[in-house]
């Protein structure tokens, strides 16, 4: 923690960034809370931990925050996937942030050009969180009726509040289909069917974009495991297409290029 | 009216079953995974008693996420409507805390201000709220700055207040809580001179409520406060809610050609697109007038006009937020702001 | 179920399913009545909430048919559209939707028999398979009533 905050004031003080977004201490110990620190006595409350979940690349894209000036986001290796992924997608400019990324051992990588973040990212192991892969293991395995009480269970508590949407960085749409109303795709309501359609929705928009940071699931008040959903997908755009998010700026989404020769047994 | 009895926790069995034949619903915090949720109970095994907060609010009993309010048939050029039969089903709200209790009189005040809301009045009018006072609250319940106190009676037909591990002791406030005794008046024995204080827990004031409602109406031009709080706030809507005492909703039809449904369902004024006007124009087009909305809203502008707090302190709002907007502790600093 | 007639959507494109459904009929040859055909431009248009739709407003099964690979009438439209369906049908599998129930195939405007063989097997399936009653129902608007809670 210590050497985070020794970096975010020099950064600070040198006037690189003008602002560096980390994690405070939050409500109780077990939360923390993003901190915009503008001056490097802020920058002193930074912490990093377990509490830290929130994908913070999520505000480079907010006004208010582009409003303060070059920023500086403290993050995972998702964090660098996001805005490596913003890049591929035309959200970012080159050099338009730092970011300071700490590892699971502290170490902290301070990178800024997407050549860089490339370089990094082509070093880092790969693959889905071992809880994850296991549950979604788990359910693979189950016969079908048993996977859809599954879901069944999990689309009844979802209350429609779009947490998933906003803490994503990925869903950064100005009008998502759900604020369609001509016609109103998605059913506002919180029967099973719109609750369904939502999560679906979500899910194969993000298919290929997804950047495996959990902050979905973790925003969802009500527990769900919709990051499964997302990793799910990510997994099968890997597996089919080779295509995965936030490793490069190649803009290579899965759903908008093909192969002549893409896999189709299924069909009749 | 208030006498005061003692009911045995061995006895919700006989009570839960005294009501069901009765005719009542029952509603109580229910273990959903690692949440607590209000849902419909028929025993008392499986409701959960000994909680600080469940995740979502009680206000479902009387403003459910999704209701119909009218059914319609198109008849070439005419349509033929029928207003959807509001919801009379007599119903028993079990083990919600004073805070939830509490919001009740904050949503009515908004339904029912103008013009009778009947979906709203009637499932309130068939509503009987057996509350639960707390005995241990945590850092993000603040109802004593609102109004209120772990052992408030406000909104409650009958308090609970677990005396022990055996004891309830019982208040019956109203009428309606005086029927709930009269289903099973041999559960409901005489009371002593127990009292609730020494149980209840302690939950320091931390801001006073008529304090930010003087200070609001002057803050509400200082941007860089409403900035500065809301830098974080994500928009997405789940504070809303889980909120007892938010009411804003949708209306959206679900329909084909033939005809459909016409329903209100739960919308947050903290989505970014809630104020977006046909033209094209957002009067609340970034997040932090969208933040200050909520806090003017529940502090200033709903005791102006309705004479209620748009809130209770129940914490929820806090406890979900994927970023930690502390409310109470957002509300402290306005309160505290020099002028 | 005794008088359980199953309820098939197709969902096709214009220039060659569409087209050779037509063959099928100008070649009288009879087939299984209990499809209903949505005609769209491309199969690159339908977009997979579409099939969700289906099932939500009571569908027991779903084509969705299109021209051959190399043989779109807008080049690529298909090509986006198989990639769309590869990972559509995971997300559905993955979820407990029964994917024996959606169908996907190329049909050209040559091939009239081929349609009437498609159908007529696709609703043996489904006949078989019984109503899909697990699927959640669209809160109004059914193709076969249904008590609505």
């Amino acid at each position: 923690m210590e050497a985070l905050q020794k970096k975010a004031k020099a950064l600070l003080e040198n006037g690189t960034v003008k602002v560096v977004i980390g994690f405070a201490a939050g409500t109780d110990a077990q939360t923390a809370r993003p901190l915009f620190a503008r001056t490097p006595e802020q920058a002193g409350k930074l912490i990093w931990g377990e509490s830290c979940k929130q994908n913070l690349a999520t505000y480079l894209l907010k006004p208010e925050v582009k409003a303060l000036g070059k920023a500086a986001v403290v993050g995972r290796v998702t964090t660098a996937r996001t805005v490596m992924q913003y890049a591929a997608e035309n959200q970012i400019a080159d050099d338009a942030a730092v970011l300071l990324i700490v590892s699971d051992d502290g170490q902290i990588t301070e990178l800024a050009k997407f050549a860089d973040l490339e370089v990094y990212l082509a070093k880092v192991p790969r693959g889905l969180p071992a809880e994850a892969q296991k549950e979604i293991e788990r359910l693979q395995a189950m016969p079908i009726e048993q996977r859809w009480a599954f879901w069944s269970a999990e689309m009844s508590r979802c209350i429609k509040c779009y947490a998933c949407r906003a803490a994503c960085p990925m869903c950064y749409c100005a009008r998502c289909i759900t604020d369609v109303n001509q016609p109103q795709w998605i059913p506002v309501a919180t029967d099973p069917l719109g609750n369904l359609e939502w999560n679906i929705v979500r899910a194969m928009h993000l298919a290929g974009r997804c950047v495996d940071c959990g902050s979905c699931s973790d925003a969802c008040p009500q527990g769900i495991r919709l990051d499964l959903l997302n990793r799910v997908l990510a997994q099968e755009v890997l597996t089919s297409f080779g295509g995965e998010a936030g490793y490069s700026t190649r803009k290579e989404y899965a759903l908008s290029t093909f192969k002549p020769d893409d896999k189709e047994e299924f069909i009749r | 009216m208030s006498e005061t009895r003692i009911l045995q926790k061995k006895s919700l069995g006989e009570l839960f079953a005294k009501l069901t034949a009765a005719g009542q619903r029952l509603l109580a915090p229910v273990k959903e995974g690692e949440l607590l949720n209000f849902a419909e109970v028929k025993s008392p095994e499986q409701v959960a008693l000994d909680y600080i907060q469940t995740r979502s609010s009680a206000k479902l009993a009387a403003f459910p996420p999704y209701e119909p309010l009218l059914r319609y048939k198109f008849n070439g050029k005419d349509v033929e409507q029928q207003p959807a039969e509001p919801d009379k089903r007599p119903t028993v709200l079990f083990g919600a805390h004073p805070c939830d209790a509490a919001s009740f009189a904050t949503l009515k005040a908004v339904f029912t201000w103008d013009s009778p809301d009947a979906q709203f009045e009637t499932r309130l009018a068939n509503l009987t709220i057996i509350g639960l006072a707390c005995t241990k609250a945590d850092a993000y319940c603040f109802c004593t700055s609102v109004g209120g106190s772990p052992g408030d009676t406000r909104g409650s037909d009958m308090l609970l207040t677990p005396l022990d591990a055996e004891r309830f002791l019982v208040e019956v406030l109203t009428p309606k809580g005086q029927a709930v005794v009269a289903a099973a008046p041999q559960l409901f024995t005489p009371a002593g001179n127990e009292t609730k204080d020494k149980v209840l827990a302690k939950v320091a004031p931390r801001f006073s409520a008529d304090k930010l409602k003087e200070k609001l109406p002057a803050a509400f031009g200082n941007n860089a406060v409403w900035v500065e709080q809301s830098l974080r706030c994500l928009g997405c809507g789940a504070c809303a809610f889980v909120c007892p005492t938010c009411s804003c909703f949708d209306i959206q039809d679900e329909r084909n050609r033939e005809g459909g449904t016409r329903l209100r369902c739960w919308d947050s004024c903290g989505f970014s697109l809630f104020t977006l006007h046909a033209s094209g124009h957002n009067p609340r087009h970034v997040q932090s007038e969208r933040w200050r909305q909520r806090v003017m809203h529940k502090f200033s502008y709903q005791p102006e006009r309705l004479g209620v707090l748009g809130c209770v302190g129940c914490g929820r709002c806090s406890r979900t937020c994927p970023v930690d907007m502390n409310l109470a502790e957002h509300a402290q600093a306005l309160a505290e702001m020099k002028a | 179920m005794a008088d359980y007639e199953p309820k098939v959507i197709a969902f096709v494109c214009n220039w060659c399913t569409y087209a050779g459904a037509d063959l099928t009929g100008t070649s009288r040859i009879k087939y299984a009545p209990n499809i209903r055909m949505v005609r769209l431009p491309c199969t690159g248009r339908i977009d997979f909430m579409l099939l969700l739709q289906a099932f939500g407003q009571g569908a027991d099964g779903v084509i969705v048919s299109g021209c051959h690979p190399g043989d779109c009438h807008y080049t690529a439209g298909n090509f986006h559209a198989r990639r769309r369906w590869i990972v559509f049908r995971r997300l559905l599998d993955f979820m407990g939707i029964d994917l024996r129930r959606v169908y996907f195939s190329w049909v050209s405007a040559a091939e009239g028999a081929k349609w009437a063989e498609l159908v007529n097997n696709v609703v043996a399936d489904v006949r078989k398979l019984g109503p899909y009653d697990t699927f959640p129902k669209r809160l109004s608007g059914q193709i076969r009533p249904l008590e609505v809670a």
